[in-house]
């Protein structure tokens, strides 16, 4: 019976990394969640792309719910979500704020007249520092923050209809009240 | 047409490999001869068929035939010939093509080199292979069709990666699934045995060409993935631990074990479920390896695009085939017998030593490669694991077994004294420690690990050299050559074999310890020091290339003042898929490398006729890292084209035994 058992230990080890392997397709290892998430908000203090004179900072967003979109006139991607941001920024539930990230401004303005401008107000990130701070790998990527300017969500990659409706809008409202 | 008919050549190899995988199996449980014959035949017309689909794909990628949905993927009409040649398989589907192709080939050489095998052990060795063919021939033809149509046909392809695009990169798969495929003879044989309930000295000498023949493909295999990396990505690195990386390294580190444990199982009879165990083990990391790459459960530079249907079916093919020959093995392993005895101290318990130091370190390795799956399955955490840890674990795990390679051989089977291994082995120690300390002065600075690797190295060496020298003072022919000519090649395998690790060593040990990795910034005309050379910056040019545009820089290697070289890296930008490769320039040298790549222009506006950075390395001896490879594999091939295997010999052999059977005058 002992050496019984001796024998049959290679097949439960193989068991049980089975059981991991299968969990493990139903995963999804590219997919890294923020370590922002449940923080405040990397302070930033930008000049507008609208208003180069002026300047814009976290400070002043506090005490409303709010989007941070990462977008630049060179990302390609971006264009498959702004249609969504245009419509989003007419129903006016929830503002969003654009972060132009290592972009020309000259640029970055012909991009927002061509494809619609659905910002409250655009900053300009020429270095790319502020992305650094929030942590900002690939463009486009959109952060929900609270009235307190805790990051509530990370959307890496374009926003989907599905993403908008079903995650962060509820979010939003929750937030709100 | 073409591509239909490799279609239906893979369907009907589907039915034959059926046929292969059962007919022969129920033939040997019920001693049912006839069923037993169908084996080699099945063998053959299934590789046939494989040949004829493979051979379609391959004219559809030729012919630049873009109605096939994986030739408009992966190929482009401005590809060079032989790159789309290359690119059949280049995709998901073409490689498990090229796979199954390995597959059916290394069956077709056991049905025609196994005369001497009893009939019931061949035809369950080649069941065992035909149903995993069954495996591989279904997920192809379920989820895989390399064949699928594209109709409209493309006008274009969109061209094989140009990462791909390089000789490294054409012949490392073939060789790698060489290895990996390889192994499943061994593990057919192991199931035979644990089927038939037998387990010999005889099975060991039967099984052991084979898995030597294998090792050495994918030893062969990893040493070209690791330099084509070196040379192709542009940053001077050869191993990353990449998930992909450890995927072939396991199996690699289970065949070492398995060759040593069949070597004590063919020659003292003992460690039989063993080496049972590690021939399903080699194997199964090789399947485990083909799902890691495709399932998309591991993020790796290497994952093919990746498909939930088709993760579930490997892991289903691998529950069977893996988990079959375990529940086999727990039922079975007892029965094939426990082996001779051996003291503690003999070339039996070395051997063991060094079996349990390699399935310690293929834990080790398998533990950090699945570590980041553990715990995203378990929702604990997001990781990844990396060279820190296996780099940690790793060598000090390999010490002890390079320290053994070099007393294994010399200690005496079934019993050694440790006052003899002392006395043969002393000035050995010796040379190596001296070397060890002395050495890293000449070459210019000293640090322990340094001594550490070189002593290592150097007492593979020595060892070496006191082995075969006592060999020969031991041998009673008379002359060197005779005296020489009297080892069988499989001695001098092993000693090339373990020659080849230790060039290996000082390769890692004097690469890592000494290399020099600049990255600068020069204009035109400028000049930068690195090691005891000057590096003069000549500006980049742009250039046409059979499908890509080229941008090549012209760097002028000096020493003391004498020009050494014109190295000439280039940036190219593939047409087809706009993607750019950094292709280094590199002076090769036996004691070193001198290696550039061009980084990003930093002139102003991107002018590439302006400023560049530039990434200078020297990496002392590196190539012997690689020569140490093929050493090691050469070693192999030694072992096996040894008198006992081939097959002349064993025909006079059986041809002689036969006429003495049947009474007639012996020759």
């Amino acid at each position: 019976m002992m050496k019984r058992w001796r024998w049959s230990i290679p097949f439960a080890i193989f068991v049980v990394l089975l059981v991991f392997l299968w969990i493990g397709l139903g995963r999804d290892p590219s997919v890294v969640p923020s370590p922002l998430l449940g923080k405040p908000a990397p302070a930033f203090r930008l000049a507008q792309l609208h208003k180069p004179g002026e300047r814009l900072q976290n400070e002043d967003l506090k005490g409303q719910v709010w989007l941070l979109n990462v977008w630049a006139s060179w990302c390609v991607s971006c264009r498959t979500e702004h249609p969504l941001l245009v419509q989003l920024a007419k129903t006016h539930l929830v503002p969003v704020y654009g972060l132009d990230y290592k972009d020309k401004p000259e640029q970055a303005l012909a991009w927002l007249v061509q494809n619609g401008d659905p910002y409250t107000a655009s900053i300009v990130d020429a270095d790319g520092r502020v992305g650094i701070d929030y942590g900002v790998y690939g463009v486009p990527e959109t952060f929900l923050i609270d009235k307190a300017g805790i990051v509530r969500y990370k959307q890496i990659g374009p926003l989907t209809a599905e993403t908008l409706n079903e995650k962060i809008l509820p979010l939003v409202r929750e937030l709100q009240k | 047409m073409i591509p239909e008919l490799g279609h239906f050549a893979l369907i009907l190899a589907l039915l034959v490999a059926l046929a292969q995988g059962t007919l022969p199996l129920a033939g040997a449980a019920l001693g049912e001869s006839r069923l037993m014959e169908l084996a080699r035949p099945a063998a053959r017309a299934q590789f046939l068929l494989v040949v004829v689909a493979f051979a379609c794909l391959a004219a559809s990628f030729i012919g630049n035939d873009f109605s096939v949905q994986n030739v408009a993927t992966n190929s482009n009409s401005e590809l060079p010939v032989y790159y789309r040649f290359a690119a059949t398989w280049g995709s998901h589907e073409g490689s498990l093509l090229l796979w199954t192709l390995m597959l059916a080939g290394w069956t077709f050489a056991v049905s025609v080199f196994s005369r001497h095998l009893p009939p019931i052990l061949l035809a369950r060795v080649i069941a065992v292979m035909g149903l995993v063919s069954v495996g591989f021939l279904a997920f192809l033809l379920f989820t895989s069709n390399p064949f699928e149509r594209l109709l409209p046909a493309a006008a274009e392809g969109r061209d094989l990666n140009p990462l791909l695009q390089d000789p490294g990169m054409v012949i490392h798969p073939p060789m790698l699934y060489m290895g990996y495929v390889g192994f499943s003879v061994a593990f057919a044989f192991a199931i035979a045995a644990l089927l038939g309930g037998r387990l010999d000295a005889t099975w060991a000498r039967w099984s052991r060409p084979w898995t030597t023949v294998a090792w050495s493909f994918l030893t062969i295999g990893i040493a070209l993935g690791s330099g084509w990396a070196y040379y192709t990505l542009g940053w001077g690195g050869w191993w990353f631990w990449d998930p992909v990386e450890n995927a072939s390294f396991m199996p690699w580190l289970t065949g070492t074990a398995l060759i040593h444990s069949l070597a004590v199982t063919e020659k003292r009879g003992a460690f039989k479920s063993w080496t049972v165990l590690l021939a399903i083990v080699a194997f199964s990391l090789s399947l485990l390896g083909t799902f890691l790459v495709r399932s998309g459960v591991l993020t790796s530079v290497h994952a093919f695009a990746t498909d939930p249907t088709r993760g579930v079916f490997i892991l289903a093919f691998l529950a069977i085939v893996i988990g079959g020959s375990l529940i086999l093995f727990a039922y079975r392993a007892g029965k094939v017998g426990l082996g001779g005895n051996f003291a503690t101290v003999s070339r039996e318990s070395m051997l063991l030593a060094n079996n349990i130091l390699l399935v310690v370190a293929l834990a080790s390795v398998m533990l950090g490669t699945l570590y980041p799956l553990f715990l995203d399955a378990l929702h604990l955490d997001k990781i990844s694991v990396g060279p820190p840890y296996f780099d940690a674990v790793f060598y000090p795990l390999m010490a002890p077994a390079l320290f053994l390679m070099g007393v294994g051989p010399v200690a005496r089977w079934s019993h050694a004294a440790l006052p003899e291994l002392w006395t043969r082995l002393k000035w050995a120690l010796g040379v190596a420690i001296v070397s060890a300390l002395v050495l890293p002065f000449v070459l210019g600075r000293w640090t322990p690990l340094i001594s550490v690797g070189l002593f290592f190295a150097f007492w593979i060496f020595a060892s070496t050299v006191e082995t075969l020298r006592a060999r020969l003072a031991g041998s009673t022919h008379r002359g060197l050559m005779a005296k020489l000519t009297a080892n069988s090649p499989s001695y001098y395998g092993m000693l090339v074999a373990h020659v080849g690790i230790g060039v290996f060593v000082i390769g890692v040990t004097l690469v890592k310890a000494y290399e020099i990795e600049r990255d600068v910034r020069l204009a035109p005309g400028e000049s930068v020091a690195v090691g005891r050379y000057d590096v003069r910056f000549l500006g980049v040019v742009p250039g046409p290339g059979p499908n890509y545009r080229a941008l090549t820089g012209t760097l002028e290697l000096r020493e003391d003042g004498r020009l050494l070289e014109t190295l000439k890296p280039e940036k190219r930008i593939y047409n087809a898929s706009g993607q750019t490769m950094t292709i280094a320039a590199i002076d090769v040298g036996l004691l070193g490398d001198r290696y550039i790549s061009l980084g990003e222009p930093v002139g102003g506006d991107n002018d590439i006729g302006g400023a560049w950075a530039v990434r200078i390395y020297i990496k002392p001896f590196i190539d012997w890292i690689w020569a140490g490879a093929f050493l090691m594999a050469l070693g192999g091939f030694l072992a096996v084209s040894d008198r006992r295997y081939r097959l002349a010999v064993r025909r006079k052999a059986a041809a002689a035994w036969d006429r003495l059977r049947s009474g007639a005058p012996a020759d």
